[in-house]
Formats: structure tokens, sequence, C-alpha cells
């Protein structure tokens, strides 16, 4: 037993449903009691989805419990597959019902002799993997078996594209930013010539699925779901992929190279040399901006940084190789791959946390006392009580998370978004200066009165609690609606009943 | 006992065992922890339990100091681990950074299926730790959202000192605080007893927010009711005293095994009413208490009334209209009605579970508010079916949908006017004074619709864009 208070990756079977969602016309059932289908609410109130969510829960109550949830499950994929025709159902346990210990994979095959669509059961241990790590697999479970279903039928498309092309992998629903940074890179590789051959799993068919291979090579953004998958196709196809995260001016540079490097190697002539020139000086600001005059205070601050592998590694990176920020502390809560994150940003910062726990992170700012913090919503929150600047970089996801604008983290525009971020988190420019010359712009003294010393009412001892009561920013307005009505009707005291009449008369 | 009445039999009610989606009951951990101030809450369940509340519920932050989770683990699940000395080390843990007044014991569905003992562990480490524990089975596998809460006072009424223990420890120091807080007004505090008529005592039991509790009171209070106390009070160490033949009345409609609980094993009368929501609910709820405690009610006919005329301008907006409940917190019954009071039609009210015996008083309301508006009686929908309720819902085109939250954007999406029933959960919608509140919520969407279609919107937006279900 673990005392949590709070949680960086969400349970396994989160990660399943983002990867089912996110294809067209799939639907996942989830066999779990009552209360455990709040993904649907997160996609609903989060993404601010208008279509339904395509997961239903087989809902387990004592009932099934006690009768066993064969019939009920294996009725609820075959009555979805008459409702909506779905290509693919997944079906999915949660943390609760994977104890149940039950044949899941039988029930799977029972379904599948009535049902017209494939139905696959989403392997993962729901003790041992997390939403990231579930994510990655079940990509790569679904990927597998429509590969090997269209070798069986005999149309899988192996032969590459005439013009050099990708498939991008790891843009899900509810990911952080991860709308904008699809549309990002799909702009980037139409600026490169690259033609995007398939994005997954977001919007695409399972039937697209055939045509993974056609694709001169992969390129998976994110470290924490996409990989399996890429790995999976090599192995398969020798299809090559890119892992190296396109965040930042250097590394999304790095990036472009290593694609460079991939294509020249299957014989296609080119070279982003001019391109990668191009960028850097003239559409990302971001190398301008860190030479600016302004930015020359930014030398030397202290930074924390902390996420997922994927940003807090880039993060780091940006900080201290773009901007000459100085990053005490890096750290990521994705402890199952540790060692990853420990290569990539030893060299860039002085110290390496491996945690899930957001005590220990906590401690280290309270310790640290950095000009700013980079990490996630809860960093956020321990930056407030502390009164240091924090920069949201990673998920949990957050509704500030989906935004309207465009705010990409990768490619070109990305590194604008980044370093507007970085800019507004810390206190700088003149504004420091200004600070420290005249130790601060705010000089008014607070002054409050007794809140019934200027006037000729009387409150009631009840009452005047009851008005406390009041949340602050409204108090002002009860107060004077409460003492306009009592002196309207030539009361001399406000008790708690003039108080609540007062309300009622007003309508407020 | 007043609630042994039977459910008015021309209400028709469906159990569709459907899929549906509700909040997962250990939700009320959101509000009674910042209800009952001195307590902890620990939820005893896997990650899934605690990635709702961080998530759904938007919690976690916030709650921090007096919430956590007690996430199980595999050695845990495979009963490698003592569960006993497991939970100890976690509130050893807690007394020794938080130390509350008491720890909540939040079961789950995980807690159910692995048979964890946790009625049976309670005890022995409430001892072995000294501070108290209950424990509540607030479950998926049993229960929907709100009753929660239920779970939670049933078990807390079991706690509730009975008086001769009261003045067994010492009195003095129970109302120690109360006492510094008066600074002694003895006076003024005799002169306010004999306001009161001199009846059997009275305590009520449902969590509403401090306000609401002290307008209650005071509606109460006009008709010469002391109320002796609340379960649950604002602080734990301030249960209310229950004797045998103490009479209790419940706020919430939801809260039937607390009913239970404190007739079977406190051996209390429960005044069987209407639930106090709307002026019809409130009013019908005060008649009941006072001719229980044979007391004649007084002015409550006009004061009904006037809260009516003050609402007309609200009641413009929605008369003639029509809502569907989709069901979700168990308010749906008393909600519906005092709406249908207001002059809406309801075709449907979907609800998670009907206690049929602890609703009666408001199934009856119900029921004659219907007859006495000349409007057809709703079918009432327990554990629905949402995929069919969609259906009915574009067959019938209501006016208004009030549904969780997993559907409301898609419903809206679709040109369906929804409020979330969530709102109606946290907002304060008891008494005379807040129905004004609800109106409040249930008319914003169309409000804010009509709004924007004088702005000229809806013919910025193509109405009738398929949208898939």
């Amino acid at each position: 037993m673990k005392l949590a208070y709070w949680m960086y990756a969400g349970p396994a079977h989160i990660g399943t449903l983002r990867i089912a969602s996110s294809f067209k016309n799939v639907h996942a059932i989830m066999h779990a009691p009552l209360g455990d289908d709040y993904f649907n609410v997160m996609r609903s109130m989060l993404e601010r989805e208008q279509n339904f969510t395509p997961v239903t829960t087989s809902v387990v109550d004592r009932q099934v419990l006690s009768r066993g949830s064969q019939e009920k499950v294996v009725d609820n994929i075959v009555r979805k597959d008459g409702e909506e025709t779905p290509d693919l159902i997944v079906l999915t346990p949660t943390c609760t019902s994977s104890i149940l210990q039950e044949d899941l994979a039988n029930f799977v095959d029972r379904a599948q002799m009535d049902a017209h669509c494939d139905v696959l059961l989403a392997d993962v241990n729901h003790y041992r993997y997390n939403e990231l790590q579930a994510g990655d697999r079940t990509l790569k479970q679904i990927v597998e078996f429509y590969i090997k279903k269209a070798r069986k039928q005999g149309n899988l498309a192996t032969e590459k594209t005439a013009k050099p092309s990708v498939n991008l992998i790891g843009f899900t629903t509810l990911g952080f930013h991860n709308q904008h940074d699809c549309t990002e890179l799909k702009r980037l590789m139409a600026d490169l010539g690259i033609e995007v051959n398939l994005i997954l799993p977001e919007k695409a068919t399972v039937d697209q699925l055939a045509k993974i291979p056609q694709a001169w090579f992969n390129l998976c953004p994110y470290r924490e779901i996409g990989l399996m998958t890429a790995e999976y196709l090599q192995e398969e196809f020798a299809q090559p992929y890119v892992d190296i995260t396109p965040m930042g001016v250097v590394e999304t540079a790095r990036c472009i190279r290593k694609m460079q490097q991939v294509l020249n190697q299957q014989g296609f002539d080119v070279n982003y040399e001019d391109f990668i020139q191009q960028q850097t000086r003239h559409v990302s600001q971001a190398a301008w901006f860190s030479r600016s005059i302004d930015c020359q205070n930014l030398t030397g601050k202290k930074a924390v940084v902390f996420g997922d592998n994927t940003h807090a590694a880039a993060m780091t990176k940006i900080l201290a190789r773009e901007m000459g920020i100085h990053v005490v502390l890096a750290g990521t809560y994705c402890k199952y791959d540790a060692d990853w994150f420990r290569a990539e940003v030893s060299e860039y910062c002085d110290e390496v946390l491996i945690s899930e726990d957001n005590g220990a992170i906590a401690d280290a700012i309270a310790r640290i006392e950095p000009a700013a913090i980079f990490g996630t919503q809860m960093e956020r929150h321990v930056g407030k009580r502390l009164d240091i600047p924090c920069g949201v970089i990673a998920a949990p996801i957050h509704i500030q998370n989906f935004p309207l604008g465009y705010k990409p983290f990768l490619g070109y525009e990305g590194t604008n978004q980044i370093a507007d971020l970085v800019y507004n988190s810390f206190t700088l420019g003149m504004e420091d200066h200004l600070l420290e010359i005249f130790g601060g712009h705010d000089t008014k003294e607070v002054i409050t009165k007794g809140i019934s010393s200027d006037s000729d009412l009387g409150w009631h001892s009840t009452a005047q609690a009851e008005l406390n009561k009041v949340p602050g920013f409204v108090r002002g307005k009860v107060k004077r609606n409460t003492e306009k009505f009592a002196r309207e009707r030539g009361l001399s005291e406000i008790t708690l009943e003039v108080m609540y009449a007062a309300k009622e008369a007003v309508g407020a | 006992m007043t609630v042994a009445q039977q459910a008015p039999s021309a209400l028709n009610f469906d159990c569709e065992t459907g899929n549906y989606h509700t909040f997962c009951p250990i939700s009320c951990v959101s509000w009674l922890y910042q209800k009952i101030e001195d307590s902890f809450f620990l939820v005893i369940g896997t990650k899934t339990c605690g990635y709702f509340l961080q998530n759904a519920m938007g919690v976690m932050i916030f709650a921090e100091p007096r919430y956590a989770m007690a996430e199980l683990e595999e050695g845990d699940i495979s009963a490698q681990l003592k569960d006993y000395e497991e939970l100890k080390r976690l509130c050893l843990q807690i007394k020794r950074d938080r130390n509350p007044s008491v720890i909540v014991w939040i079961g789950t569905c995980t807690t159910e299926i692995i048979k964890m003992d946790l009625e049976g562990l309670a005890p022995q480490l409430e001892a072995e730790i000294g501070i108290p524990i209950v424990t509540a089975r607030a479950n998926g596998l049993d229960y929907a959202f709100t009753q929660g809460e239920d779970t939670v006072l049933a078990s807390m009424a079991h706690k509730c000192p009975t008086s001769a223990q009261v003045q067994g420890e010492d009195k003095e120091e129970r109302n120690a605080i109360q006492k510094l807080l008066t600074f002694g007004r003895k006076a003024d505090q005799e002169k306010v007893e004999s306001e009161y008529v001199d009846h059997q005592p009275l305590v009520l039991f449902g969590s509403l927010p401090d306000p609401v509790v002290t307008n209650l009171t005071l509606e109460l209070k006009k008709q010469g009711v002391k109320v002796s106390g609340w379960l649950p009070a604002k602080r734990y160490t301030e249960l209310p005293v229950i004797d045998e033949g103490y009479y209790v009345a419940g706020v919430n409609p939801f809260l039937s095994r607390t009913a239970t609980t404190l007739m079977r094993r406190r051996k209390c009368k429960l005044i069987g009413a209407p639930f106090p929501i709307g002026p019809d609910g409130t009013r019908a709820w005060i008649e009941k208490i006072c001719s229980v405690l044979g007391i004649e009610p007084q002015g409550l006919e006009e004061r009904e009334a006037q809260i009516w005329a003050s609402l007309e301008d609200y009641i413009q907006l929605i008369r003639g209209k029509s809502v569907f409940f989709m069901g979700d917190n168990l308010l749906e019954v008393s909600l519906a009605r005092f709406l249908i009071r207001c002059g809406m039609t309801c075709p449907e009210i979907g609800i998670p579970y009907m206690d049929k015996r602890y609703q009666a008083a408001e199934l009856a309301l119900l029921e004659k508010t219907c007859s006495d508006m000349g409007v057809p009686l709703p079918n009432i929908v327990e554990k629905p079916d949402n995929y069919n309720q969609i259906q009915r819902i574009k067959a019938l085109q209501p006016d208004l949908v009030i549904t969780g939250m997993a559907h409301a954007n898609p419903l809206e999406a679709q040109g369906i006017n929804t409020k979330w029933s969530v709102e109606f959960t946290f907002a304060q919608i008891h008494g005379f004074t807040n129905a004004r509140d609800i109106l409040e919520l249930a008319t914003r969407p169309l409000r804010r619709n009509s709004q924007l279609g004088e702005l000229g919107w809806d013919k910025l937006i193509a109405k009738d864009v398929p949208a898939q279900v």
C-alpha cells in the first residue's frame, strides 16, 4: 500500500482508451464498475469533444459479480457492433475488474463469433503498467493485429511510395498539446517535401494500417507513446524510425538531419541544411530572442524542470543550451524509463530526480528555491505556494492544455511558443531591475476598516459571523444590499433573518 | 414510523439495468472533507480511483492536506501483504503529519472484490493509534455517485454519542470551544431557548454547506422547532447526540441507508417528508416536521407564495417547456417535482437508484404536483441505458436535458440544451431562499442560447450539422 496524494500518470486503462478512441470508427468496451468510466468525462470536458466518446461501460455490479460477467460483456460487444457498426471493438478491464481474473480472452472469442467487426482484448497488466506504457502497448497491439490480418488477406501494401513519406506515430486524444504538435509536424513535413503517409493513431482507420509499410520511415516525436510500434515495424519491415523529439531549435535541427540521413540511405538525395538555417534564423524567433538584450538577465537564473521523459528532457536541453539558464534539477516521473532520461539530461543539469512522489519534487523545489519552475500542474501548484513562477510543460493534462489558439511545443513554431513561455515565467528584463532598484511598486498600505464601523446599522453577532462566511469578492455587495434592505424597512439591527430576507428580496 | 406508506401506484417505474454513466461514489470525499473540518479521508483503492478524484473531480490538489489515497499495489491484491500492518503504517503517518480528529476509510470496488475486512480492522487499529476510524463502503458495485455520502453518514451514525455518554465524559469540555466563542452570553441563550416549542429532540441528516445549514435551522426555528444537531456536524468532535426515540429527518433523497441505520440501529423515528428543494418541497418538509412534532406551522403558505412571486422572472423562461433527466445524482425526482411545479413538463426521470420507501413522500408530492399542474406523470427509469436514452431524447427533442458530464457537450453539439447535473450536487439548492439558485442554473443554458441567438450566432452555426452518436 502506498500513500498517494497525486498521480503523474493515470491507470493503464486510460492509456488503452486514449489509443482506441483516437482511431476513427473504433469502439471500446470497458468492463468495469460504475464510476470507472470517467474517461468519457475527461474527453468530453477537456477536449470539448462534440461527438459521444466511443467508449461504453459494461457495468459490473453486485449481481454481475455473483453471476459472472461473460454473458453481459459478450452481449454488450455484440450490441455495440449492431448499434455503431465499428471496424474494431477493443475490450479493456480496469484495475478493479482485472482482479476478477476472468478469462476475458475467451469472452472476446465468444463475441467474435457473433460480431461482424474485429474484437480485441487490450493485453495489459493493470498493476504493472501505467497509462503511458499501456498506451504504447495497445497501439502496438492494434497495429500488429492489422498488419497480420492484412498479410493473411494478401492486401498488405509493402511497396514504398514514389516520393519520400513518413508515418507520424504517437498522436492521441487527451495528449499534451498533441493536436497542435501534429499540425506543426505536418507543416514541417510539407516544407521538407516529405509526404505524410499515415498519422497514428489520431483519426486513422484500422483499414489504413495495411498501408503503414509504404512509408519510407517512421517518426516518433514522443518517447512515451509510439516507440514500441516503431520498433515492431523496424523488425517486421526493416522500416527505419527517427525518435528525436523536434523540440527546441537544436533538437529540431538534429531531428531533421536524422531524417535527411534516413532518406539519403534509401537513395534519396536531399540536403536540408539551407532549410534549417532559414528556419532557425528567420522563422523561429527563439534563437535571436535568446541573444536579445532583454534576455541577458536570464543568464545563470536557476530553474527546476520536471515532467514526462519527452518534455522534461527537451526542456532541460532548451533551457541549458539555448537560453543559458542554469538547470539545477531535471526530473521525470517516468520511472520505468529512468536510464534513458539520465543519459539525455545528465550533462545539462546539476541533479537528476526520478520520482513519482510529488512530495519529493516539492521538497527539492523548496530547497533549491529556483527563479522558475517548468513542470506539471502539480509543480505549478507548489510554485504558487512558494511564490515561484511555473510554466507548465507536461501532462497530467488540464483544460489549459487544450487552448483554442495554436500552441504547439514541437517544430519551429513550437520554439517560439516555448521561448514565450520561458520569458513570461521569469520576472525579468526592465521589470526585474526596477523592482530591485525601487523595492517594488506596490507601496500602498492596505487599509481595512471594521466591517460595521462606517455604518449606523448594527450587525448582530450571528449575522456578522454569517457575513464573514461569504466569499470575500462578493462580501461587500452582500453587505451593501443587506444594509440597503434594512434601511428601507427602518430596521436598526441586522439579524440572520434580515440577511436571508434581504437575499430573497434582491434575488441574488 | 411515518415512512411506511407505500409508493403511489400511478407512477410508472422501469428498470433498464443498462449501461449508464455516473460519477463514482467516492466523489463524496470532495464535499465531505470540506464539510467536516477536522477529518481525514483515506480512499483505499487503485490508481483508477485516485486518477478519478484527481482528474474528473479535480479534488486532489486542493484537498491534499486532508485527503489521500491508499493505493493498492500488486502485493496487496495478491494478499502477500498484511492489510492490518499496511493500514497501520499509513494511518500512523497520517496521524503524525496531520493529526485529524477522525480518519474516514473509504472502501472501493477493489476492497470489496479482494474482500478486505475494513470494518473488522478498524476497531483494533482505532484502539491502537488512538484516532477514531469511520469505515464506509463507497463502492461502485453497490452505489452511485451521491450515495457515497450515504455510506459515510450511515457509518458515522454509529459514532454519534448518546446523551448518557456525553454526560459521562465531560460535557463542559465538549462545548468548551463554543463557550469561548459565545463569551458566556448566558442571558441571550436563555431568551433564545424560550422561542422554541417543547418537543422531542430532532436531528437532521445530510451534508450541506454551512450557510444552508443555518438557513434551514432558522426556517424551523421560526416555527418553534429546535434542531438539536446535524449529521454531519462541522467538526467530527461535535457529532450530534442521538438517543433512542429522537426524531430524525433527511435533507437529501440519496440518504436511504443513513435513514435505515438511524431507525434500526439508533432506534430513531424517521420523519418521511418530501425534500426541502424548491419552495414547494421546503414548505412540505417543514409542514411535515411540524405536524409530527405537534406544531401548527405559521405563515408557510404566504412564505411559499412570496417566494414563487419572486421567481416569476425565471419561471417565465421555462413555463410550458420540457425537461429530461438522464439520471446522475439521485436528486432527480425532487428537481423534477420542483420544475414541474414551475410549469415544465417532464417525460422521463432517469435515476441510478430508486428507494421507493425513503422517497415515498417525495414521489407522492410529485404525483400530486403533476395532477395539480395538469401534466402527464413522468416515466421513472432506474439504472437507465444511456444509449437508449439518447435515442429517446432525439425522438422527444426536449427543451432541456439535465445530464452527467460525459454527455453534456455531445448533446449540446446536437443542438439540445443541456445542464450538468453535477452542478445541482454542489450548488446551494435547499430551502426557500435558494430556490432561485436552482432556476438560475436550470435556465442558464436557455438564457445563454437565446442571447447567442439574439446576437445572430445561430446564423453563423449551421444548425443541422450531422453529428454521430
